[in-house]
């Protein structure tokens, strides 16, 4: 079973709850956040995140009436920075799956103060990441042509050989998955802010929300079934979801993309940049609404860890590419991998590895795992360089084309720069949104791995 | 504190609110010893060991999301080769209508898709949710559930219920407080 109340298996140094709190306190210091109003910094942020949402909306509003054009793909680059920004955006969902399902199968009990907070995380990056390829095939409102559905205009199937297809089903399907099982988790939560809530607008939409939860032991046992089963489909599933993002790649004739190492070194760079970002997040939201005692410095080490791990094999990663560019004897190959490294994107491939090789070699020192400054900016840093890394993969492959008179070079437009930026404002806008009204914390959850409440009558 | 005096013709049951996980699971210990069968907890968190005391069983929510994954991976083949190899077949890049080694992902994600909507419908539909209200909601005995109080509740149905003693036996037992639910 799903064992939420099994004891802490840690040993007793290294609590995941700081302070013995009882089960009253934990579900205070929770849902305080959720029903007070919130701090100055949250109305100045959201200001700041909802202006660059305006500025997607205007982006796209514009390109849908002018034509893709208004970016800078051209030919022969005619992927770039909008397939740069899904496959950077879906990477980053990746770490709220892992945390949530692949942390949970292997019983990682520090998962439980982090889980919620990632896998909305996830929501909000591949609401993000669909985006992109949505308004890249340049008619959106042809966008159902992508799904088997009958329909006289179209008059014909989707074609189910192409990988570009699988990806439609991988992402939609993560997307969904990740909502009802962030959905599943919420629901006892969505309980408790309804038992609490004092003013009728709240207890109606929260007891619309919780469908009626009530805890009874008939549905815990229901419901850690179903958690279970979530969990394990959603452990293949993540996997799957880069899987098909390389094969989009791996399986075109492309140098520099046809190579069968694609879909492990994706999953991990995904796995790499999700967990930088849960970092950058967590360590802003930890600081802004207290919650040092329920996330502690040893979730925030574990997750450096997981950077530093995850960095590791996409450097591995990165050496094997070139080593089988080299070894493999064919010249298009070889030419992709040395004009990689001295063409004209040399700037951009030394950006990657600095980023995301070089900087996590710190998280070896236990000093800089555990300092906050450190990994926070190191986050940013791994961030950035997730990026580039899928910049590099697509754009200096296909810049400079079999023939030498059709070479050409990629610059992003003006359109192309806003339109990222007002992702990341839509991101961190849904994010800001997430805090401001449901609990960040599962409040169950940490309540099963307390050890002792330091309640009324039990001193256990 | 007790509502036990104003019990109504036909009570849902009594319940009483205890502390902890310990005190909840030997109450209903207790309960099940002094020959009730018919009894309900709720708690903030699963309290683990308390499925065997109330005798529920193992959850059959795993065939249903078995049948639903099945019937994904079945969907999905039909689709893809109903679709290619029959309705309307081309030819593209010299490849054919219908292969497994192509139909895997999607016959992958679909068969995942469904599993996991037959997991959180199925956990629903055994869980007789989603509803609106619910008797028990009404007492205020039963709001910290969601909280820190742990709630045994002894259903009215129960052959050995009789809304005054019922009571006095949770209060007996040391919960805090004790109330007849009406439905």
């Amino acid at each position: 079973m799903a064992d939420l109340a099994m004891k802490n298996p840690l040993p007793p140094d290294v609590p995941l709850v700081l302070g013995k709190p009882s089960y009253g306190e934990v579900t205070d210091a929770v849902s305080r956040i959720v029903e007070k109003k919130p701090p100055r910094v949250w109305y100045i942020a959201l200001a700041v995140t909802g202006t660059f949402t305006l500025i997607l909306g205007a982006m796209l509003a514009y390109l849908v009436a002018t034509g893709i054009g208004v970016w800078g793909n051209n030919n022969p680059v005619g992927w770039a920075w909008d397939i740069t920004n899904f496959v950077f955006w879906i990477g980053i969902g990746h770490a709220g799956t892992l945390i949530s399902a692949i942390l949970f199968l292997f019983r990682q009990r520090w998962r439980t103060s982090i889980n919620r907070f990632a896998e909305a995380m996830t929501l909000f990056a591949v609401a993000c990441a669909g985006i992109f390829p949505l308004f890249h095939v340049g008619r959106p409102w042809r966008a159902y042509w992508l799904f088997p559905i009958p329909n006289a205009d179209l008059g014909m199937w989707p074609n189910f050989r192409s990988p570009l297809l699988w990806d439609v089903f991988a992402v939609s399907t993560y997307a969904t998955v990740s909502a009802l099982f962030w959905y599943v988790g919420l629901l006892p939560d969505l309980a408790t802010m309804r038992d609490r809530a004092t003013t009728p607008w709240r207890q109606r939409i929260y007891g619309l929300l919780s469908l009626g939860w009530r805890g009874s032991a008939r549905h815990w046992n229901n419901y850690e079934k179903a958690y279970l089963l979530l969990a394990g489909l959603s452990t293949p599933l993540v996997l799957s979801v880069h899987t098909i993002v390389s094969f989009d790649f791996a399986v075109s004739v492309i140098p520099g993309w046809h190579t069968t190492i694609f879909p492990p070194y994706f999953v991990a760079g995904a796995i790499y940049s999700g967990f930088a970002m849960v970092v950058t997040l967590m360590v802003l939201a930890r600081k802004i609404y207290g919650l040092e005692q329920l996330v502690t410095m040893k979730h925030l080490e574990n997750m450096c860890k997981v950077m530093l791990a995850t960095g590791c094999i996409v450097g591995y990663a990165y050496a094997v590419e070139f080593f089988t560019a080299f070894f493999s004897g064919n010249q298009y190959e070889r030419f992709v991998f040395v004009n990689r490294a001295i063409g004209p994107y040399s700037w951009a491939v030394w950006i990657m590895f600095t980023c995301n090789v070089f900087a996590p070699q710190l998280f070896w020192f236990k000093r800089f795992r555990t300092n906050l400054a450190v990994m926070f900016v190191i986050s940013i840093i791994v961030n950035v360089g997730m990026w580039f890394e899928r910049f590099v993969i697509i754009v200096t492959s296909l810049h400079r084309d079999y023939l030498p008179s059709s070479w050409g070079y990629f610059r992003p437009t003006a359109v192309d720069i806003l339109t990222f930026a007002g992702s990341i404002g839509l991101f961190l806008t849904l994010f800001l949104i997430f805090v401001r009204f449901l609990p960040m914390i599962s409040i169950s959850e940490v309540k099963g791995i307390i050890d002792a409440p330091a309640g009324k009558k039990e001193a256990a | 504190m007790s509502k036990a005096g104003d019990a109504v013709n036909r009570p849902y049951g009594v319940l009483g609110a205890f502390d902890s996980p310990a005190a909840l699971l030997n109450a209903a210990q207790s309960a099940r010893g002094a020959g009730y069968t018919k009894l309900d907890a709720c708690s903030p968190f699963p309290v683990h060991g308390i499925d065997e005391v109330l005798r529920i069983g193992h959850s059959k929510l795993g065939w249903v999301v078995f049948l639903c994954g099945l019937a994904g991976a079945g969907l999905a083949l039909l689709m893809q080769w109903y679709t290619g190899a029959v309705d309307y077949p081309l030819v593209i890049g010299g490849k054919p209508f219908f292969a497994f080694e192509f139909s895997i992902p999607i016959t992958f994600e679909l068969t995942v898709l469904l599993a996991a909507f037959g997991a959180v419908g199925g956990m629903l539909l055994f869980n007789g949710l989603p509803r609106l209200h619910h008797p028990l909601f009404a007492r205020d005995g039963f709001r910290r559930v969601s909280d820190d109080r742990f709630v045994l509740v002894i259903d009215a149905a129960d052959p050995a219920f009789d809304a005054t003693r019922s009571a006095d036996f949770l209060r007996g037992l040391g919960a805090d407080p004790v109330e007849v639910v009406e439905s």
